[in-house]
């Protein structure tokens, strides 16, 4: 059985932006053990030699014209889907 | 149900105050985020007299709300995108408002799409149109329930891992994953790029194969579609059908086993040629899919930081913690599993052991594939291991839930197009679809040879 450390576990919630409390990073840890359990099973799979698939269209290089295109959608439309905003800017709180 | 054809003789406005009553009679099966009453209602308006015209004039559909649209908010079932109301349409639902269809709502679904049972909604569970203690299946759970219960004769939904094909199987309608670029994505809520794929539900083959010849196409806005291959006029003969033998365990439910073998009998009956074989990599493909889709979750799931659009937490004195709360209150539980899985795997330490290595295995299972497609015209099997399960049955187990994908996923790996089609009922009177799959870009002899079927 895989075993997480929950102060991994908090470093990760950390790096992907969630600010989670005690209850949650006790629960996710065991849900992350439970899946790393079924996952490591890949492990066993002979893989050597092998290139990895990262895309599945075989298109390469996709190009357009590059032609000045007008927007459908207006910046008083994008501003007035932030949560906040002034003077034509998306406002936040302050960075430290 | 109703099929198109069903809706031909009647005016739009009747067809979709009809549609909107069957809606709201059918209100506690949660099928519908929302009602669009008041754009449909002047979309047939115009309909009516003349003004819009094209195949599905009048015709009602329903969007999974991961596809924006207008007329009511996109909410990808969360609470992050409760009030969003996005500012364009996808090219998907603009394609068939072109062809004079009449959107009437947004179906529920697995919060982001991340879910096999729509029990991850943010705004509770959909019921299964066949048993409301049971679960629709998921992600696009709200799509197959709507149609399945007639409130329209169609609906767009999404499928990374399964998620059309097995809400479809577990209601009893049929559902169509293409080939991987077949439909754009322009204006949908991304979940895992490297496998997400636009399809739809519907009451038969034929009405199924019209919408999808409407939605398909390149589209400059998602440089990821393929040049236009689909021709909806192809017809089939007989054809060389592969039966996967590791589906046929006693892992899986013997009903199940039962609805596939009768189908392979009337495959057999209609003069096709079916063969068992063997797919060794199978054992394997439900760990790929739970490394590579989390993966591309957590980068996906990133855009939403409460910053330029959807929900931002309040009282907070930092920017950090705008982010942290904002995501924390958002996200679904699944959601954030989801994110520390993907981020897990792709954190430096582990890359190569999970990340490098499931996309090897992923080359692996193409070429088992390609070998497979060799001989055979396509290959037949279940869509999911049981029938509808309960609701709460699996809610507590991550990975319990996450079997209920296993026999979807590896089309979505291999980008292969792959359908499902009723194939009857159980004793309980829950439905059993079968899963049929085919090369890349060979969608329109699949649909072909499933409407074969449908009329025997």
């Amino acid at each position: 059985m895989t075993q997480i450390a929950q102060k991994d576990v908090q470093h990760l919630a950390q790096l992907a932006q969630l600010q989670l409390d005690d209850n949650e990073i006790q629960t996710l840890t065991s849900d992350l053990e439970l899946t790393l359990d079924y996952i490591e099973s890949l492990a066993e799979l002979d893989t050597q030699g092998v290139e990895p698939t990262y895309q599945l269209t075989d298109l390469t290089n996709v190009f357009r014209e590059d032609e000045v295109q007008t927007s459908e959608v207006s910046r008083e439309q994008l501003l007035s889907l932030a949560p906040e905003s002034q003077d034509n800017q998306i406002k936040v709180p302050k960075v430290l | 149900m109703k099929s198109i054809a069903n809706y031909k003789s009647f005016s739009a406005r009747e067809n979709i105050e009809e549609a909107l009553r069957q809606a709201e009679k059918n209100e506690d099966y949660h099928a519908l985020l929302s009602l669009t009453s008041e754009r449909a209602l002047e979309r047939a308006d115009a309909v009516d007299r003349g003004e819009i015209t094209g195949e599905l004039a009048g015709i009602p559909f329903v969007i999974k709300d991961n596809f924006s649209a207008f007329g009511a908010p996109t909410t990808a079932a969360s609470k992050m995108l409760e009030n969003y109301n996005a500012p364009l349409q996808a090219t998907a639902v603009e394609k068939l408002e072109n062809a004079g269809a009449i959107c009437i709502g947004k179906t529920n679904l697995d919060a982001f799409a991340n879910g096999s049972s729509t029990e991850n909604s943010a705004f509770g569970p959909t019921l299964n149109s066949h048993d409301k203690t049971r679960v629709a299946g998921g992600s696009s759970g709200g799509s197959a329930v709507a149609v399945a219960l007639g409130i329209v004769p169609f609906a767009l939904g999404t499928d990374t891992g399964g998620s059309i094909r097995q809400p479809a199987s577990f209601n009893g309608v049929v559902g169509v994953k293409p080939t991987y670029g077949m439909v754009s994505r322009f204006g949908v809520v991304a979940m895992a790029n490297s496998t997400d794929c636009i399809g739809c539900f519907a009451t038969n083959v034929s009405d199924a194969k019209l919408i999808m010849s409407i939605i398909s196409g390149r589209d400059e806005r998602d440089m990821t579609t393929l040049p236009d291959y689909f021709n909806p006029d192809v017809s089939v003969v007989k054809q060389k059908i592969g039966l996967i033998r590791e589906w046929f365990t006693d892992d899986v439910n013997s009903d199940v086993r039962t609805a596939v073998s009768s189908y392979v009998d009337r495959l057999r009956q209609a003069g096709h040629e079916v063969e068992e074989v063997n797919m060794p990599i199978l054992s394997h493909t439900l760990a790929m899919y739970y490394i590579i889709v989390p993966a591309e979750i957590s980068s996906n799931l990133a855009r939403y930081d409460g910053v330029r659009y959807g929900k931002r937490a309040s009282g907070v004195k930092t920017l950090a913690e705008l982010y942290g709360k904002s995501r924390e209150q958002g996200f679904e539980a699944e959601n954030q599993r989801r994110i520390l899985i993907g981020s897990y795997v792709l954190s430096s330490g582990y890359f190569d052991a999970f990340y490098q290595q499931a996309q090897k295995a992923r080359t692996l299972l193409i070429q088992e594939y390609d070998k497979l497609f060799k001989v055979y015209d396509a290959l037949v099997g279940p869509v999911s291991p049981s029938p509808a399960f309960g609701i709460g049955e699996y809610t507590n187990n991550p990975v319990e839930m996450y079997l209920a994908d296993i026999m979807t996923v590896p089309a979505s790996l291999a980008g292969l197009p792959a359908l499902s089609v009723p194939a009857g009922m159980n004793d309980q009177g829950l439905p059993i679809g079968v899963q049929l799959i085919a090369n890349r870009k060979k969608d329109a002899t699949l649909m072909a040879l499933a409407k074969s079927m449908e009329e025997k």
